[in-house]
């Protein structure tokens, strides 16, 4: 029999059995999980309604709901560039160091999965630490390097910083997926006259996709949530998201709505992927080991 | 202990079942009776966990009642039933000791600790495990686990039955055969109701005095270990147990005699005729290869040797026969004609054996 | 698994190696390079030894900022990891609601960190925030630019509500992981709710929550941009935790050698308890497969 609606009716019967104890508890967790989820939500739900309102509400009253739901906010984001070029120059390094992540990331994984070879451990503990290094450290070195090869304020400088806790990030996640493919996979292709490479890309890769999907998905967010590094490398041709909010803020000092607004539109490209990986994102943040 | 006794029993995993086909247990009539080693035993996905967890409280019926010593438990939850389950994989305590482990239910039912010491001591004896009572359950291998998950059970003195869901299938082969011997001699000694869930029929052969054979949901014979061999009351009966099991051929029954393929099959009895599918089983132990022309023509495609004995598997116009040739017997070299011992042969319709015309109540 | 000898693999591995050794050791040489020199300025360097180090070390600036670093760390994962095995053991086990928890649970994780900052700044401001005006109309004077305890809570409000989705999703994953049977078997076994937790729920979520404690102790220890946006350091300096402190000395006030040797120590400690989680990890990754 299949273990899962055995394990549902299990569920079901036990409840059926309950005492008012058992009760109790289901009334508590539900109230914990219900708290937390809402105080995840309130701040978010300010945000949004403080983007619907114009500036005399936001300073003025304090609405629950908007009183004059507007637009403009979104309006003034999306018809200015130095606005919404902020989104597009995100998306463009996010998007390139996401395939160069998963790209080096993928035979290294490999090789850590498979092989051990002179100094892996040390190798892969090297790779972890730069997962920990704190940006704060890196940011002026990062700058001094990039001006020096005149790489500064181009896409590909941020993409090969963020490279720095992606590529181990993804090597990680990669291996940890990789692990759970049996060798003998391995072994059968190559007996059938695969060579490596063929059997890489036909074989091993459609078997891992859910990982590639996972790894690139981690490497998408880790690089759109960082803000430091990409405001450190870049200046007037890229300018992030970041840049433009803090910018816009305080250039005109009090644009509260515009900066929910914009902060807004910056919640929404992770909110649309992450349903595609919600069953894997634990294992993501466990670096592939749960 | 108690005696068991399952009444107009059906199980669907749909919240609103519609056909048969829907119930993961069709209809089911049972008692199992106070101290009896019990097996259940059925391919996987024909109900026989799901009947189990129902035994056990852990899954609720969709119909029908479930009675221990006559009183109805059908909505009493797990702990109020008293029983104890070996599962498939060995379930212990990893961050207990050997002793905690086998302490816990009567530590969670608030028994007197001197009472409890003397009873982990006494199971640990029987499970042969009281040089280990104070290590970690953690490191342990897979049948010593499983023998903690069983003084689990037997720990309370009062315990209903023990249901042991295919409990050897994570342990060593050479170990199985050991537990197996152990528990049969545990039943002996303290008679508890024991039910043995397996699809192995030499586990269930070996540890039960009654087999209840469960096909497609539905309990389709309950006998003991000969009874299952000599007068399988169904055709899987028949070919899930024995190795190979019975062959069964298509045939037309006119009162003695069967004609399978154009020939006739002498039975050792008179049969009605009757509507359905009908066919003769025969085990392979009866099949026996002969020189007369009375025989039925085969053609023999394989023979495989199994240690004590021969396997010869033929062919009778489209249907498989096998033939067990007992050990040193030579089979001849044009052998093509094969003859079934008649009073060993069950008449089947439509699955279900059908009792002889001069006995039964037609 | 059993792997296979094989030193070629490390041509599998030279395009990370070369790609974050482009990133990782050529800054790196430069915070050492720094650290060990001063500069007039036009790239004209002189060996000054482990003098920052010890203008460091000997500094009241930065053994404050280390210890208020180190309470925040405490302070978030005492809050975190039992909040976050809390929410977990409330979640459902599966169905739509699920996995409507896990994506309402991972929003946190996937906004930008200084949108986050923007969010609890605006949120705990009196005047145009829907808490610190709430807290205001009781009464609680919840000023964020004055009152350092303000502050505070509001930095670890935010962290908290930032992060601890993380542990509930690691914690979700590992009780996922646990068997049926061992719930049935410790219903059979009439143990308490507690007794569940402790003997069968706990055991298996050792290693997830390692990882959780792992990452989360990393993360809020190099923690910059949400702090830095909601309180600037303030008031004063009573959130300046370290990462702060080193973008105000580094850029600030442009002393990069102190900066720098500012950063190796603080990488070095990061690295130290890196390693010794690290070390605890991969032995319980053995263990595990072990059994």
């Amino acid at each position: 029999m299949t273990d899962i609606p055995a394990t549902a009716a299990a569920g079901r019967a036990s409840r059926a059995g309950g005492t008012d104890m058992a009760g109790l508890r289901r009334l508590v967790s539900y109230a914990v999980l219900i708290g937390y989820l809402l105080f995840l939500l309130v701040p978010i739900y300010w945000l949004v309604n403080m983007s619907f309102k114009g500036n005399l509400e936001i300073l003025n009253t304090m609405t629950l709901l908007p009183a004059d739901p507007t637009l403009a906010n979104y309006a003034r984001i999306l018809g200015d560039p130095t606005w919404y070029m902020g989104y597009v120059n995100s998306l463009i390094y996010v998007v390139m160091n996401t395939v160069i992540s998963v790209t080096v990331a993928l035979p290294a994984a490999y090789a850590f999965s498979r092989y051990s070879f002179i100094g892996d451990k040390h190798l892969f503990f090297w790779l972890l630490t730069n997962r920990m290094a704190p940006p704060a450290v890196f940011a002026l070195p990062f700058f001094q390097l990039y001006s020096s090869i005149g790489l500064f304020d181009t896409h590909i400088a941020v993409a090969l910083a963020h490279c720095l806790f992606n590529v181990p990030l993804a090597v990680w996640i990669l291996e940890g997926f990789m692990r759970g493919v049996p060798k003998e996979i391995d072994e059968t292709a190559y007996i059938d006259g695969y060579s490596w490479g063929r059997f890489f890309v036909r074989i091993f890769m459609p078997l891992i996709s859910s990982g590639i999907g996972v790894a690139a998905f981690f490497c998408f967010m880790f690089s759109w949530v960082d803000l430091l590094l990409s405001r450190t490398l870049t200046s007037v041709e890229v300018k992030t998201i970041g840049v433009a909010m803090t910018r816009t803020s305080s250039a005109t000092g009090l644009d509260y709505g515009t900066l929910a607004a914009a902060g807004v539109l910056t919640i929404v490209p992770g909110a649309l992927v992450i349903w595609f990986v919600r069953n894997y994102i634990a294992k993501g943040f466990a670096l592939g080991r749960v | 202990m108690a005696r068991i006794e399952l009444s107009d029993l059906a199980h669907s995993y749909l919240p609103r079942p519609g056909g048969e086909a829907d119930y993961a247990l069709k209809t089911i009539d049972l008692a199992w009776e106070d101290g009896g080693a019990y097996a259940l035993l059925g391919a996987s996905g024909c109900g026989k966990s799901t009947l189990l967890n129902i035994i056990s409280g852990l899954v609720h019926p969709t119909r029908g009642r479930i009675l221990f010593d006559g009183r109805d438990v059908t909505s009493a939850p797990t702990t109020e039933r008293n029983i104890a389950q070996v599962f498939q994989f060995p379930v212990v305590y990893d961050t207990m000791t050997v002793r905690e482990n086998l302490a816990f239910p009567l530590k969670n039912r608030g028994r007197d600790p001197a009472y409890i010491a003397q009873r982990v001591q006494t199971i640990a004896r029987m499970i042969g495990m009281e040089n280990q009572l104070g290590r970690k359950a953690r490191g342990l291998t897979a049948d010593e686990k499983q023998k903690i998950s069983l003084g689990r059970g037997m720990v309370r003195k009062e315990v209903n039955a023990i249901l042991f869901d295919e409990p050897l299938t994570v342990i060593d082969p050479h170990m199985k055969w050991e537990l197996r011997t152990q528990l049969k001699q545990l039943h002996r000694e303290f008679g508890h109701t024991m039910i043995y869930v397996t699809h192995d029929q030499t586990e269930a052969l070996t540890f039960a005095d009654k087999v209840v054979v469960m096909h497609d949901g539905r309990v389709v014979q309950l006998g003991t270990p000969d009874e299952l061999f000599e007068r399988p009351g169904h055709t899987f009966v028949g070919y899930f147990i024995g190795s190979p099991g019975m062959n069964l051929l298509d045939a037309e029954i006119t009162g003695d005699t069967a004609i399978v393929a154009g020939h006739a099959v002498p039975l050792g009895d008179r049969y009605a005729t009757r509507a359905g599918r009908t066919q003769i089983g025969i085990r392979p132990e009866f099949v026996s290869f002969t020189d007369e022309d009375d025989g039925l023509p085969v053609t023999v495609q394989r023979i495989e040797d199994v240690g004590r004995h021969r396997i010869v598997r033929a062919d009778l116009r489209g249907f498989a026969v096998n033939a067990v040739l007992p050990e040193r017997m030579p089979l001849p070299a044009d052998a093509d004609r094969v003859v079934f011992a008649p009073e060993q042969i069950g008449v089947f319709v439509d699955d279900w054996r059908v009792e002889p015309a001069s006995t039964g109540a037609a | 698994m059993e792997k296979t000898q094989n030193n070629r693999a490390w041509f599998m591995v030279l395009p990370v190696l070369v790609l974050v050794a482009f990133s990782a050791i050529i800054p790196l040489m430069t915070v050492v390079n720094y650290a060990f020199n001063d500069t007039f300025g036009n790239n004209v360097f002189f060996w000054v030894g482990l003098e920052w180090f010890e203008e460091m070390l000997g500094s009241d600036r930065m053994w404050e900022a280390l210890m208020r670093q180190l309470i925040f760390s405490a302070a978030i994962l005492a809050i975190e990891v039992p909040l976050g095995i809390a929410v977990a053991l409330s979640m459902p086990k599966k169905g739509l609601w699920a996995s409507i928890c896990l994506v309402l649970l991972a929003l946190p994780l996937l906004i930008p960190w200084n949108v986050v900052g923007t969010i609890w700044q605006v949120f705990a401001r009196v005047d145009i925030g829907l808490l610190g005006n709430t807290l205001a109309e009781f009464g609680i004077d919840f000023n964020l630019g004055q009152n350092a305890g303000a502050a505070w809570a509001t930095v670890i409000l935010m962290d908290v509500w930032h992060w601890t989705s993380l542990v509930v999703l690691l914690a979700y994953a590992g009780l996922q992981s646990i068997p049926e049977a061992y719930y049935q078997a410790a219903r059979i076994d009439q143990a308490s709710r507690w007794a569940v937790f402790r003997h069968v729920e706990l055991p298996k979520l050792k290693g997830v929550l390692l990882i959780a404690v792992l990452l989360r102790f990393m993360d809020s220890f190099m923690i910059y941009t949400e702090p830095f946006v909601v309180t600037g350091g303030g008031p004063g300096s009573a959130t300046t935790f370290l990462s702060i402190d080193l973008v105000k000395m580094a850029l600030g006030q442009f002393d990069l050698g102190p900066a720098a040797a500012f950063s190796i120590m603080y990488f070095l400690v990061i690295l130290l308890v890196s390693w010794a989680f690290y070390t605890i990890m991969v032995n319980l990754d053995r263990e595990e497969r072990t059994e």
